[in-house]
This record gives structure tokens, sequence and C-alpha cells, in this order.
């Protein structure tokens, strides 16, 4: 799988390289800048790019606007932007064009080498990886007004906060020990509570779930 | 404030000046007598005339013209004499309404300053501006006297005609009179650019904004810097205690834990697996301490995306939903930004802790009024009965606002709503 890694500093550079290759990546370029960034992603047309949201020269969010800049010129490219800081505010901008292959991680997410690298895969195939502190953040905001979601068990809450980041009923599964079947019974008791629409696709599901977790139904 | 202008050395250059100055105060007592009688009459007339419509209109005009007029006589003295008069008028908003432009500058107190002077200047201002050309004049009626003239007005046998205090009744006399004329002349060489200097000095003292703005100017400056000087050390000390107890203290334990795993990793794997693994956690609650207090200096959106988006992710991060709309074009200075932003956070976090309100509305726009203004409105539907002081926060914001100039106004009734308005002058 071929990857583009933008990111300014070189320590983080060097490690996030090393890291991906560790895994069989194949690293097509590490660019340090936004111009570069477009350019490789022109030039290279990676599977998917791996962007920090700040790039020089500006220093502002030039790594996102190139970041959804590309999505607009080839839809559905897949992007996982990193930052040292999560912002709703970005996650409504990334996944608004409703398409999947959207990821958006706090760096520090690095650090759990087996997880970052399943939502790196997961991203590429097309599917979603939320920050857990987006999530929560979102959660936090919704609760407060929200009938629907205070009818949820707690269990179930749990169960929507994982398939909001993104994840598999199978990979909710593993993480609660729990059975696939018994996943299942939630996220469908979940939509019913929602009233959102069931879907087998997993990565709908998650947009659906984000949809209606950032503006209600 | 005053710059003397260069005296020429030389005694051409001197005599140069000297008739310069002369000409100059002859055109500037015409010029101030006929331009200020004028100007005062119309404007007296045009604010008579206001209760009665016709005066809105007009006086706006009027005294736009005084204006014109004051200003071109601040230009001629620093040009003339290096003598600089500020002007320090209210700006008016442009394209303002009549209405405001009139009532804007009848408000102003420049204005009154401005109509005062009028009067002095068609008055004293007229005389001391004739002065000096009068000096160089006046002496050349003695040399004509003395030259022969006295016998247009005298046989010699009385007094026919006064020359300053010398009675002119025959050629002796006339000559004592050319005599009190070359002393004239000579006091006009020495005198004539001081005396037009004193004619513009009398202007400053009266068009001038007087002493008793600025002292109070110098006083809020002192007060808020103060202010902005005390803040801004609590804000370190507060940082550094963060730093301190936080993500300092959490990167020791890490390299202490690291160490340890390095003597262990041979004798106990499971040991050191498992002080790796707590090193880790260290490193992520570092990492998010240290995000939580950068947060605090300067929030990475507001870097990243200027005050509007700053405010909008703000609001996404409130329990309570709020709504944001954003009339700004171009970003403003970082400080203002910064203040701006702190500002609004606080009223919010005050509105989400103390009103129980439901909804939150956030208004941020730019006024050109008094030369660009950022205008930020937090309205709640809560219970209202918010005050500045009383511990409420609100009095931080105020004193944090002072710093740049900016005002702070609280209307909140009990039982609400309850809305705080701000203004930063930012241009």
């Amino acid at each position: 799988m071929r990857v583009v890694l933008a990111e300014d500093l070189f320590l983080l550079r060097d490690g996030l390289v090393r890291l991906l290759e560790a895994y069989d990546f194949e690293i097509a370029a590490a660019v340090e800048s936004g111009p570069e960034l477009t350019r490789a992603l022109a030039e290279l047309r990676p599977d998917i790019a791996v962007v920090d949201v700040r790039l020089p020269p500006s220093h502002t969010d030039e790594g996102l606007q190139c970041a959804l800049q590309a999505r607009r010129e080839r839809p559905g490219l897949p992007v996982l932007v990193l930052s040292q800081h999560v912002e709703q505010l970005y996650a409504r901008e990334l996944l608004a064009d409703g398409t999947g292959g959207i990821g958006y991680l706090l760096k520090d997410r690095v650090f759990d080498a087996d997880q970052f690298i399943d939502a790196v895969r997961r991203v590429a195939a097309g599917g979603t990886a939320m920050d857990p502190q987006v999530i929560q953040q979102l959660l936090t905001r919704r609760a407060a007004d929200d009938r629907p979601l205070g009818r949820l068990t707690p269990r179930e809450l749990e169960v929507l906060e994982l398939m909001a980041q993104g994840r598999s009923n199978a990979a909710i599964a593993e993480r609660l020990v729990v059975t696939e079947r018994a996943i299942a019974k939630h996220t469908s008791n979940i939509f019913t509570k929602l009233g959102l629409e069931v879907s087998d696709d997993d990565n709908r599901r998650v947009l659906a779930v984000l949809a209606y977790l950032d503006h209600g139904r | 404030m005053d710059t003397r202008s260069k005296e020429p050395r030389n005694a051409g250059g001197r005599t140069r000046a000297v008739v310069t100055a002369g000409v100059r105060g002859l055109a500037l007592s015409v010029v101030a007598l006929a331009g200020s009688i004028t100007l005062f009459v119309l404007s007296v007339v045009s604010i008579a005339l206001v209760p009665l419509g016709v005066g809105i209109v007009t006086t706006s005009w009027v005294l736009t013209g005084v204006r014109a007029f004051a200003n071109w006589r601040r230009l001629v003295a620093a040009q003339w004499c290096g003598v600089r008069i500020p002007p320090g008028y209210r700006s008016l908003p442009e394209g303002a309404n009549p209405w405001a432009r009139t009532f804007g500058m009848l408000g102003d107190p420049a204005t009154w300053r401005d109509l005062g002077w009028l009067l002095v200047d068609m008055t004293a201002g007229f005389v001391t501006a004739l002065l000096p050309a009068a000096l160089l004049v006046y002496p050349v009626e003695g040399f004509a006297l003395a030259a022969g003239l006295w016998r247009a007005f005298t046989d010699g046998s009385r007094v026919g005609w006064w020359y300053g205090f010398v009675p002119v009744s025959g050629q002796g006399s006339a000559l004592l009179a050319g005599l009190l004329g070359a002393v004239l002349l000579a006091a006009a060489y020495a005198l004539t650019p001081p005396l037009l200097r004193v004619h513009f000095l009398l202007t400053r003292s009266v068009l001038s904004a007087d002493r008793g703005e600025l002292a109070e100017r110098v006083r809020v400056l002192t007060e808020t810097r103060r202010d902005a000087v005390d803040t801004s050390a609590a804000e370190l000390r507060r940082i550094e205690r963060d730093l301190h107890d936080g993500a300092q203290a959490r990167l020791v334990a890490m390299g202490m834990d690291l160490g340890t795993v390095e003597a262990l990793l041979d004798k106990d794997p499971a040991k050191a697996r498992r002080l790796l693994a707590q090193a880790r956690r260290n490193s992520a609650e570092a990492l998010g301490e240290l995000r939580d207090l950068v947060r605090g200096i300067h929030p990475p959106v507001l870097a990243e995306r200027g005050l509007g988006d700053a405010v909008r992710a703000l609001a996404l991060r409130l329990p309570v939903a709020t709504e944001v709309t954003v009339e700004l074009d171009g970003r403003a200075d970082a400080p203002v930004e910064s203040a701006a932003y702190f500002a609004i956070s606080e009223v919010l976090t005050n509105a989400v802790k103390h009103s129980g309100a439901e909804r939150i509305w956030v208004d941020l726009h730019q006024v050109a009024q008094d030369g660009g203004l950022l205008r930020i409105t937090v309205t709640d539907n809560g219970r209202g009965g918010a005050r500045i002081g009383a511990g409420s926060g609100l009095a931080g914001v105020e004193r944090r606002l002072g710093t740049f100039d900016g005002v702070l106004a609280v209307s909140s009734p009990v039982g609400g709503p309850t809305m705080v308005t701000m203004e930063i002058p930012c241009a």
C-alpha cells in the first residue's frame, strides 16, 4: 500500500516513516510542506495520504486545506489527518462530503502502533477513523439536550461511541470482550432508538451515526 | 512639541525672513478676520436652526468648514513657525447620515473648542497677526515724514500730526520721527519672526486638546498598563506551575521508568513490559496536559483559522447549544484576536455556569465607527441577574479588554435574558 506522508517536524516524520515501513507500507513520498503535499498527491496518486493539519509555509491549517482540496479533485481519496489537537469543527469539514475514507486522529494515537495501523488500513479501505476525543465531545454535547440518546443503556452508549470512532462490529466485539452477535443486537437497538435506518454496510452506518451526533436527526 | 524653525544666519536671509514674516502676518490677519467672523456667524445661525430641522443638514457642512479652516491654520503654524497643534477630533463614521454627523460633531468637545477659537481669532488673533506687519510698515511713515511729508500736515507753527508719541510740528520733530522709525525698524528686524510665532502660540493655547483630557488619558493608560502587567505575570506564574507539576514531573517519571526497564529487561521481562506500558501512559498524559496548557495560552484554532472559526470551535465544545454568527473581513491583529477570544471564552463559561440557559447566541462583527471596532455580543436565555463584579469573572474580562481600550456592557435583568456587549478598537 502506497502512502504519501506530510509532516513538517523531522523527528515525527522520521518516526512515522519507520513505523509505517515496519508494517509493510510503501512510503511513496514523505514531504514537509503544503505545496509539496499537493504536488505529491497529484503526481504519485497514493492509496492513502497521512497529513499533519499544520504545515509550512503558512503554519496555519494548510495540511487540512490541501487534503480537502485533493479530495475535491479526487473524491474518496483516503486521507488520515493527524494533529496535536482535535476540533469538532475540523471533523465536520472532513466528513462534509459524506463519502468515506476519512481519518482524524490525535498524534498521540501513534503510541499504540497496532491501533494506529488498524486505523490507517481502515481509512485506506474507505472506512472512517475518528479520534475518541472528537466522539467524546460530540456525545457530551448531544447528551445535554437529546432525548433519544438518553434512552440508550450505558452498554449501548459504549457501543455507539466505538462505532462512531469507525470500528467494525468485529472490532467492537473484540474490544468489549463479547460475541459479534451481541454487538449486532446492540447496534440494531441503537439504530431503532435513534430512529436511524439500519444498514449492513459498516461505513454507511458509521457516517449515519456521526451525522446524527453532529446535527441530530 | 514645538520645534523652533531654523534661524537664517546671514543678513540677507534674515531680511528675507523678516519681510516674509511681515507679509505672512498681514495675509494671516486679513484671512483670520474675514474667515473667523464668517464661519462664526454661519455656525451660530446654523446651530440655532437645528431645532427647525434645516440646521441638521447645514451644521455638519459649516462645522466641516470650521475644521478645514482650523486645520489649515494648524498646517501653516507647523510650516511657518514649527508650532505643532494636535487636532484631536473624534472620527466620524464614513457615509453616516447628516443627523448622525451633525450630532456626532456637536457632541465632540473639539467642536466647541473650535468655535471658541474663532472668537479669539477674530480679536486677539487678528491683532497678533497684524502686529509684525505693522512693525515693518510703520517705520516707512517715519522716514517719509522726515524726508518732507511733514509739510503736508503742518506749516511749522503747530503740531499737525503724531508719529507714535512724537508730535510732528516741523523739520526738527520730523527728523525725530524718522529716528523713531529707524528704532522701530531695528526692533522689527529683531522681533517680526518671533511675533508671528506669538500668534501661533496663542492659536495653540486655544485650539489644542486641553490638559484635562490628556491627564485622564494618562490615568487610564497607567491603570490598564498595570493591569496588563499584573495579568501577564499571573499567567506566566500559572504556566510555570502547570508545567512544573504536570508535564515536567511526568517526563521525569517516564525517564525513571525507562531506566528501570533497561535494568529489568533481562531479569524480569514481565515487569519490564508493565513499566513500559506505564511510561507510555505517562507520556500520553503529559501530552494531554500540554495540550490543555497550549489551549490556555493561545488556542491552536485561533492561530490556524482566526477569531471566527476559533469561536465556532469553542462553541462546539460547550454543553449548551450555541449559535455563532461572524461577520469579519480579514483578520485583526494577533493580540486583539487573542484578547477577544479569551473575553468571549470567559463570558461563555460564565453563561454556562451561572445562567442555566438552554441557548446562547454569539455575534461577532466589525463596525467601521471610530476607525474600526470589533463588536461582540453574547446573549443567553438564562435567568439573568449577571453583574460586573460580584465575583462573576466579568470584572476580569473588563480589565483585560481595558488594555486594548475595549469596553464591556452587561444588560441582565432578573429573569433574563442576559446580553453582554464588548467593543474593542481593532484598527
